[in-house]
């Protein structure tokens, strides 16, 4: 059975639905909180992947998961290199995003050239948006129609890089897993874009496509109970998109 | 070093005694200073200042409810009775749990003892309901006073039984106008833009860190709170059913975990009792973190799971005082306050004691278990203490460092004393109807569409994060874009299990401003007709009463508010719904300058909850498809008394709404009936605004029109201003589509329950009346003003 680690901290608070849309992918999942690991009490290599949930990781004090993303590069480096290298993935949702990018880990090794900053808004806001699954490297997205419903939920969720070369060759690459887009699938400004990410950049992967972070929460998108106008939408259907991300990233460890 | 003082007592005069209470900030009357002069004499010494603090704490109005326990000499001149009738009222408090000791609900499992009403979910879970107020400190402290607010009702909740999972928040605010002119501000007042900003913000900020869903509630405006604001923050919990009692004994540890004790919130349960005026040390306001309150959220689910403790409480108004004086009330302690982990040094006793610092609780440990305790602290990283133990003296005897700072009885603290009678008295105002005659009713239409009580909240709305915890099944707006308004939120707790609960609110304080009586019963029916439109069943719901009323020792306002009580124990025994947790804030007034005084419109807020056997069988607001059948539930009359009619056309007079009961719950069984059999397409109430504001309502969720005959509404035809904008209780419109409306007529047999119109296709609100086209209004239109209103 395929062993998930879902790392939490003080201030980390998906945890709970992402360890159970893990189990309804049919995995094994574990809820273990990042001192374990830096006390070397729980490997992290005994797991198949690793997820970073959503939440307010030491309250976002010194920017949205700066601290936790320290820790991770400071004092788990070794075992954060070493998972890396045996191909397993790791995904980050929301705060878990903010912290991959802060760590370096996203969009390329060590390079720190690109950040989540704060909505144009200025505010923390909470609505479903449409995604366009993209063309990308990564595995996890597959078996999705082009476009899906997630919701964001988050303040500091303005995906920024460097400069343009950065951005061309997260492109190049296909390194962009997921765009802010209208009903339609087009490109287009708030609230369809709803912190202002440039070129509607909701999720990237990294060179590989193992390692992905992403704003919206597919973990609040399991069911179409979840779907905020699902009464108007009749179906026999359980489950909704995020149930098939996560079943995608569980198929590929299986 | 800090040691106590002794406060010479034994010796004063009555003036010498109201000066003690009034330089101490103690907020004790001359009758409570008499008693504690008593207490001394006999046992032959003066008290400590940490004696008299804890005295004060525990005696004070926020912890004691006095007023709620007390007799009540009421005199009442009504319509009948030309000539004052007088009788005596054993207590309001007695009257409220009247109704639920009547009404005999087996589902409710701990009503009125805890820090929060418990009720059965399922087999093996409980959910708990607890509503507070945090009033005073958010005037003066917007931004902190709404955080340790809501910080505060979560504690409540983590500290009922042995401790519930949060999961659900719900706030309800009424501030001043926004746009209300600055030159006309009094000094020491914040601009209502100002309250609102700073409120919404602590709210969101403290409730989005501790992953609660903050998904259900209110936002009112009206000049009645230009001075005195209020904040309701409410929690939901979910707890198993082993875990409903707690049990203290003697040579249990007393550990206190969470944050540090400091000098933030001195006074707070003491000065919640007093008027508001200029320049009040914001000292009284305590500081949150919520970070440290998720990790003691963290460590105490693991830490119930595995039973490391026996009893729990949250450290809220009062402090450790009160906490640990709770517990220990029946057994005695003993504690070392210098044990207790500080902020910063050098705190005097009397402060480490009734400090209201965060995110603490205290818990009552076997010792044998504490040591299994740290290691689960330690490993979430949270900090703890213990600070003493649990005695069997019936005393409190309190140390800090090798001194006795104070040594109480438990028994003399605790006991029932006679409370003064208090006297009261209500005129009934005898209210002629108006109807506004030759008015636009289009334009009308549109202005209260703007009223910012009825506009949309999403600006506020979308900044807290409802649907954390991925239980959220009705989120608090529907429809095709997110814009229709939800009556009700719907939550299934428990992953892989569609049970769930229903959860709404109910407030108008402009019917109160007419006839509080009708007002207590208005806001039944409004939570309930809020839980009903959803889906959620009236025959399984309890609600929660929070009153916030003005400055109670004028008879007149006591008066409004015993009546606002009665309302509570008739209406809510004819809904039959048991009320399970209660709360007042007494004294929301504020002292001017000049001496005068303005207090608040009395307000009361019911929530509401209700449990459903399947989250799939709701329904939403939004209409669903072109061609189906609009139909009206329920009897409109004559009521635009205290409506946003009026309101707005300012009138404050008229026949404000009386409840049907007996009809009304008739509707509502056989409404809850029909949306479970599937028969109901979209559901919405009829509340602020009357059946015209609901209507469009529904089209603005959906991006259809309607098509309304008007003399259809109502039996006997009547002007169209009051079929439109009439807020007559218990009505419901509901769309059905063609398949289904003999089976839904059939269950509405005998019940006022009218065809009323149909969806269209184009976005268009058409009403005709008589034959005549009375109104039509471009449903872009309609969505754009509603939308408007409220900035950020």
């Amino acid at each position: 059975m395929v062993k998930v680690l879902i790392l939490r901290t003080g201030g980390t608070n998906c945890d709970l639905e992402t360890e159970w849309a893990c189990k309804l992918a049919g995995a094994k999942p574990s809820r273990i909180h990042i001192s374990r690991i830096t006390e070397g009490k729980v490997k992290l290599l005994d797991f198949d992947v690793l997820i970073i949930p959503g939440g307010f990781s030491y309250g976002d004090d010194l920017g949205a998961g700066k601290v936790l993303a320290n820790e991770l590069i400071l004092k788990a480096k070794d075992e954060i290199t070493l998972f890396r290298e045996k191909k397993r993935p790791i995904i980050g949702i929301c705060n878990g995003f903010q912290v991959l990018v802060k760590a370096g880990l996203l969009p390329f090794k060590d390079q720190y050239v690109a950040s989540l900053v704060w909505n144009d808004s200025g505010r923390f806001e909470d609505r479903w948006v449409y995604l366009r699954v993209e063309q990308s490297i990564s595995p996890f997205f597959k078996n999705l129609p082009e476009i899906i419903r997630f919701p964001v939920a988050h303040a500091e969720g303005k995906f920024v890089v460097k400069n343009d070369r950065v951005l061309k060759k997260i492109e190049n690459n296909s390194q962009i897993v997921l765009r802010y887009v209208n009903a339609a699938g087009e490109i287009a400004d708030y609230p369809y874009n709803p912190n202002g990410s440039i070129a509607g950049i909701a999720g990237i992967c990294d060179e590989k496509g193992l390692i992905v972070g992403m704003m919206p929460h597919p973990e609040r998108a399991l069911l179409k109970i979840h779907e905020p106008d699902w009464h108007r939408n009749e179906t026999d259907d359980v489950f909704s998109f995020g149930y098939q991300f996560f079943k995608n990233v569980i198929e590929y460890c299986s | 070093m800090a040691r106590a003082e002794i406060i010479e007592i034994c010796t004063g005069d009555d003036e010498k005694l109201l000066e003690i209470s009034k330089k101490g900030l103690l907020s004790l009357t001359l009758d409570e200073m008499k008693r504690i002069q008593k207490y001394f004499l006999k046992i032959g010494r003066n008290p400590t200042d940490l004696e008299l603090e804890m005295i004060a704490q525990t005696w004070s109005e926020h912890c004691f409810h006095k007023l709620f326990k007390s007799k009540i000499e009421f005199t009442e001149v009504n319509g009948q009775t030309a000539k004052p009738v007088t009788h005596i009222i054993p207590s309001m408090f007695s009257m409220i749990r009247q109704v639920t000791e009547n009404l005999k609900k087996n589902w409710c499992v701990s009503v009125f003892k805890d820090n929060a009403g418990i009720i059965n979910f399922d087999d093996t879970n409980c959910v708990c309901f607890k509503v507070e107020t945090h009033n005073h400190p958010s005037a003066l402290e917007p931004y902190g006073g709404a955080g340790t607010g809501i910080g505060g009702v979560i504690r409540d909740i983590l500290g009922a039984g042995l401790g519930a999972k949060p999961i659900l928040n719900t706030d309800v605010f009424c501030f001043g106008p926004l746009d209300f002119p600055h030159e006309n501000l009094d000094p020491g007042i914040f601009h209502p833009k100002r309250l609102f900003k700073g409120v919404v913000s602590g709210v969101r900020d403290y409730g989005n860190r501790m992953g609660i869903p903050t998904a259900n509630g209110a936002i009112l405006f009206d000049p009645g709170y230009l001075y005195n604001i209020l904040v309701y923050c409410g929690t939901v919990g979910i707890m198993p059913q082993w875990a409903v009692e707690k049990k203290v004994e003697p040579g249990h540890l007393i550990v206190v975990i969470g944050g540090k004790t400091g000098r933030d919130g001195i006074h707070g349960a003491t000065f919640s009792s007093a008027s508001l005026e200029k320049d009040i040390p914001t000292s009284v306001v305590q500081i949150g973190n919520p970070i440290i309150e998720k990790k003691v959220l963290d460590a105490l689910m693991i830490a119930r799971d595995r039973k490391l403790y026996s009893a729990i409480t949250d450290c809220g108004a009062g402090g450790l005082s009160s906490a640990v004086g709770e517990l220990a009330q029946h057994c005695g302690a003993e504690v070392h306050l210098e044990n207790v982990p500080l902020k910063y040094q050098d705190l005097k006793p009397w402060e480490i004691w009734v400090s209201e610092s965060q995110e603490r609780m205290v818990l009552a440990v076997p010792s044998e278990k504490f040591d299994q305790l740290k290691k689960v602290l330690e490993d979430e990283d949270v900090e703890y203490a213990c600070i003493g133990k649990f005695t069997s003296t019936k005393k409190i005897k309190i140390y800090h460092q090798n001194d006795i700072v104070g040594e109480l009885d438990l028994r003399w603290l605790f006991q029932k004393t006679e409370l003064p009678v208090q006297k009261a008295y209500y005129e009934e105002r005898k209210m002629a109807d108006i109807i506004p005659e030759n008015i636009n009713v289009e334009e009308v239409l549109l202005q209260l569409l703007a009223d910012p009580v009825i506009a949309s909240k999403e600006i506020v709305v979308r900044q807290y994060d409802h649907e954390v915890q991925s239980h959220t099944i009705v989120k608090p707006f529907s429809g095709i874009d997110g814009k229709g308004p939800s009556d009700a939120v719907v939550i299934a707790p428990v992953y892989g299990s569609y049970r769930g609960i229903v959860v709404a609110c109910g407030i108008n304080p402009w019917y109160g401003k007419v006839d509080p009586y009708l007002m207590a019963g208005c806001c039944i029916d409004e939570a309930m007709r809020n839980i009903v439109a959803c889906g959620g069943d009236p025959e399984k719901t309890a609600v929660l009463d929070n009153f916030c009323w003005g400055k109670c020792d004028d008879p007149v306002e006591l008066g409004k508010l015993v009546k606002c009580v009665q309302g509570c124990r008739d209406f809510a025994l004819a809904y039959k719904v048991p009320f399970i947790s209660g709360k007042d804030s007494l004294n929301n007034f504020y002292t001017k300058e000049d001496g005068s005084i303005v207090s608040i419109p009395g307000t009361l807020l019911i929530s509401a909850i209700s449990v459903i056997d399947d989250v799939r069988e709701t329904t939403s607001s939004d209409l669903k498809e072109s061609g189906n059948h609009i139909y009206i539930l329920g009897e409109t009359r004559r009521h635009l008394g205290g409506s946003r009619l009026l309101n707005l056309l300012n009138f404050e007079a008229g026949q404000c709404p009386v409840p049907e009961p007996e009809l009304t719950l008739k509707i509502m069984k056989n409404l809850h009936r029909a949306i479970k059999q599937g028969l109901v397409k979209s559901c919405h109430d009829c509340s602020e605004g009357g059946m015209a504001v609901a209507i469009s309502e529904m089209m603005i969720g959906s991006g259809y029109g309607t098509e309304i005959y008007l003399e259809n509404v109502a039996e006997r035809t009547d002007e169209p201003v009051v079929l439109l904008f009439s807020e007559s209780q218990g009505r419901f419109i509901v769309e059905v589509d063609q398949a289904h409306i003999d089976k839904f007529e059939k269950i509405f047999k005998n019940l006022p329950c009218r065809r009323i119109g149909r969806v269209t296709p184009d976005f268009r609100l058409k009403i005709f009346y008589k034959g005549k086209n009375l109104l039509e209004i471009d449903g872009e239109l309609m969505k754009k003003t509603w939308c408007g209103v409220l900035s950020w």
